[in-house]
């Protein structure tokens, strides 16, 4: 229960570094954003392969820094564009990758060796990962040298996102695959994103986005030291993503209590020695679940609110939704407007100045203690259990989020919670916006470009390195060399896939309400 | 407690509970919303039938005659659904259960929304829509329902 105010008798802990100083709750930079400000990288998706880098090169040209790729949903289920399943979903929800020539043109003329690339990509992660670094290698770049961040957050999908194609165990191989792929290979590339983004959405509490997220962090170091993998190796790599939602000053806590209990965590349980290893560095996203349909430019708003509490908490990269996304997917026009609210918070706000800035705020560092204590009890709870693994198998993420999500809705129900537009200062003549409508034609094209693929390609290649695949995942060992090589021969996404499928068999959720 | 005449007039007086299915077809994994109105459904009384994620519409169309619904609630948000909306009456028609009742939830535009209720979706509810409304949108399909197949309950 909140207070109408705070004061010094609230702050039980008031041992408080600077920024930059361990355990990093004021910001892991010393002068953040005087440095070097936040990548804003909008996340985009759609239509075909061709017209999403054409939106790409947009954006680029409108100052965005870094690209994030949206998958569709076959490409997320790992399956291709002429599947059975796919149809209807094909280029809706983001762009379809099928196979190298896909990621090939999505990213044509952009330097890949100069803008770092996000991939919102899970279950097939590992596959999409090889495509990409395939598609740079190809371009001349240094693996070495390129920088970007792979989501492959597989344990938030069966606790929230429900993307999931394999079981627990032969996924968190995978996982565990990337890590160790990019510790030896790719040094300045994050093989992993931690996300708590999905979990909120989900109907989670700000609490729960926060414990989740960190113990899931936990079960991938856990499963990478057992691998062999020494800590100050892999764990500077390990990468973050939150939400950033409505409860300004809550967001800000939880960002700020993320990195006090990261920093404990990989420094006292994991005896972490690096203090890079310690810094937890996170993009942050403003909260789709948020958006209304209703009013929607009161949507413009509430962005803007969030993405200032991400930026007072400390991001290294930022999302800003667009106004239509209650409907759609971005329009060019709405999703420049998403844009240029960054680069007004960034050059005209003046909060970029101090690192920070309402730390040491009586109520701030109260939310901040609690949600540490909180999360803190919620990681123990997941210990006991015997790890997250075990608690997703058992439902209790699942259960928890459900519980929140419902809790919320019947708020939102009886009018306790507001939500303008929509139960409070509703309005009748709401006008149409203008949205992006995906043709069903796309579906055809993707269909055609696959056909002439499997024409043209070498089979036998295909043939040989899906066997291979195949003939290793039944072993130990590190599956991304054969990932490699079944991509440089254009083995489709859904080829890939099927093969695992065969040899991991997939996960279904029991379903309950 | 009853002896066996009175029995038989109350059963007969009381309607048994109405029979929803609420389903997710399509690749997406978006299950909140699904979730929160089978949770509201059953706390109005109502027997739900939750099919999880990932359904055909084949698979679909099959629980609900297994499990003798009244209304089937379609739940998509990917923008899937002018492809599987229609696929779903179609084998409702071919099995002859045209007294099921459809209602679709999800991110449906308005064209779209009308285009699916003339093809006989009997409501269509976009983001925001009250609880309240749905689930009394449910109870007069399910009516609806009753009222074509008589000797169904």
């Amino acid at each position: 229960m909140l207070k109408a105010s705070y004061g010094a008798e609230d702050v039980t802990d008031p041992y408080l570094p600077a920024p930059g100083q361990f355990p990093y709750t004021r910001g892991i930079h010393e002068t953040m954003y005087r440095g070097r400000l936040w990548t804003m990288r909008q996340f985009a998706g759609f239509s075909t392969p061709e017209e999403t880098n054409r939106r790409y090169r947009y954006l680029l040209e409108q100052g965005q820094t870094g690209l994030s790729v949206a998958f569709d949903l076959p490409t997320l289920m790992g399956y291709d564009s002429d599947h059975a399943l796919a149809e209807g979903e094909v280029g809706k929800c983001g762009v379809p990758v099928s196979s190298l020539a896909d990621m090939e043109t999505l990213f044509e003329g952009i330097p890949l060796d100069a803008v770092t690339v996000s991939m919102t990509i899970n279950s097939p992660a590992a596959a999409v990962w090889a495509m990409y670094l395939v598609a740079a290698e190809k371009r001349g770049a240094d693996l070495r040298r390129i920088s970007g961040t792979l989501q492959n957050d597989i344990l938030k999908e069966y606790i929230a996102q429900k993307e999931y194609i394999f079981p627990p165990a032969p996924s968190m191989r995978l996982v565990t695959d990337t890590i160790e792929f990019g510790a030896k290979h790719t040094p300045r590339f994050n093989p992993i994103s931690i996300s708590g983004y999905h979990i909120r959405e989900a109907g989670s509490t700000a609490l729960q986005e926060l414990a989740f997220t960190l113990r899931d962090g936990i079960e991938y170091v856990e499963w990478a030291l057992e691998r062999g993998l020494a800590i100050d190796d892999f764990a500077p790599r390990l990468s973050f993503f939150f939400n950033a939602h409505n409860d300004f000053f809550e967001e800000i806590a939880k960002y700020r209590a993320g990195r006090k209990l990261w920093a404990t965590l990989m420094r006292d349980r994991f005896g972490a020695r690096d203090e890079r290893s310690m810094k937890l560095r996170f993009h942050a996203q403003t909260a789709g679940c948020s958006l209304t349909w209703q009013q929607p430019y009161n949507n413009v708003v509430r962005t803007a609110i969030q993405a200032m509490a991400a930026v007072l908490g400390g991001a290294q990269s930022l999302h800003t939704n667009s106004l239509d996304e209650a409907y759609a997917l971005p329009g060019e026009e709405a999703a420049t407007l998403a844009l240029r609210t960054q680069q007004v918070i960034a050059y005209e706000s003046g909060v970029t100045e101090a690192t920070d800035a309402f730390g040491g705020s009586y109520y701030l560092e109260r939310l901040t203690l609690d949600l540490e204590a909180g999360a803190r009890e919620s990681i123990r709870t997941i210990d006991e259990t015997g790890g997250m693994v075990k608690a997703i198998e058992r439902g209790y993420p699942q259960g928890e989020i459900s519980r929140a999500s419902f809790e919320y809705q019947q708020k939102v129900e009886k009018g306790e919670a507001v939500v303008v537009g929509v139960n409070r200062f509703q309005s009748d003549d709401d006008k149409p916006i203008e949205t992006l409508r995906i043709d069903r034609a796309v579906e055809a094209r993707q269909g055609e470009k696959l056909r002439e693929l499997r024409k043209t390609r070498n089979n036998r290649d295909v043939e040989r390195d899906l066997k291979a695949l195949r003939g290793a995942a039944e072993r130990d060992g590190n599956l991304m060399p054969r990932l490699l090589d079944a991509v440089r021969s254009y083995a489709t996404l859904g080829e890939i896939c099927g093969a695992l499928r065969d040899v991991f068999g997939t996960y279904e959720e029991r379903p309950h309400i | 407690m009853f002896s066996e005449p009175t029995k038989s007039v109350l059963i007969s007086e009381m309607e048994s509970p109405i029979r929803v299915l609420v389903a997710k077809p399509g690749l997406d994994g978006h299950d909140r919303g699904a979730k929160i109105i089978a949770r509201a459904l059953r706390d109005a009384g109502m027997e739900v039938i939750y099919t999880g994620l990932r359904q055909t519409p084949e698979m679909i169309v099959n629980a609900a005659l297994q499990e003798d619904v009244q209304v089937i609630g379609l739940s998509i948000l990917s923008g899937a659904h002018s492809a599987i909306v229609p696929r779903v009456l179609e084998l409702l028609r071919e099995k002859g259960m045209t007294g099921v009742q459809v209602i679709v939830g999800g991110i449906i535009p308005d064209e779209d929304a009308r285009d699916l209720e003339r093809q006989g979706v009997a409501a269509v509810f976009q983001p925001g829509a009250p609880l309240e409304t749905i689930v009394s949108s449910v109870r007069e399909a399910a009516a609806s329902a009753r009222r074509q197949e008589p000797g169904r309950q």
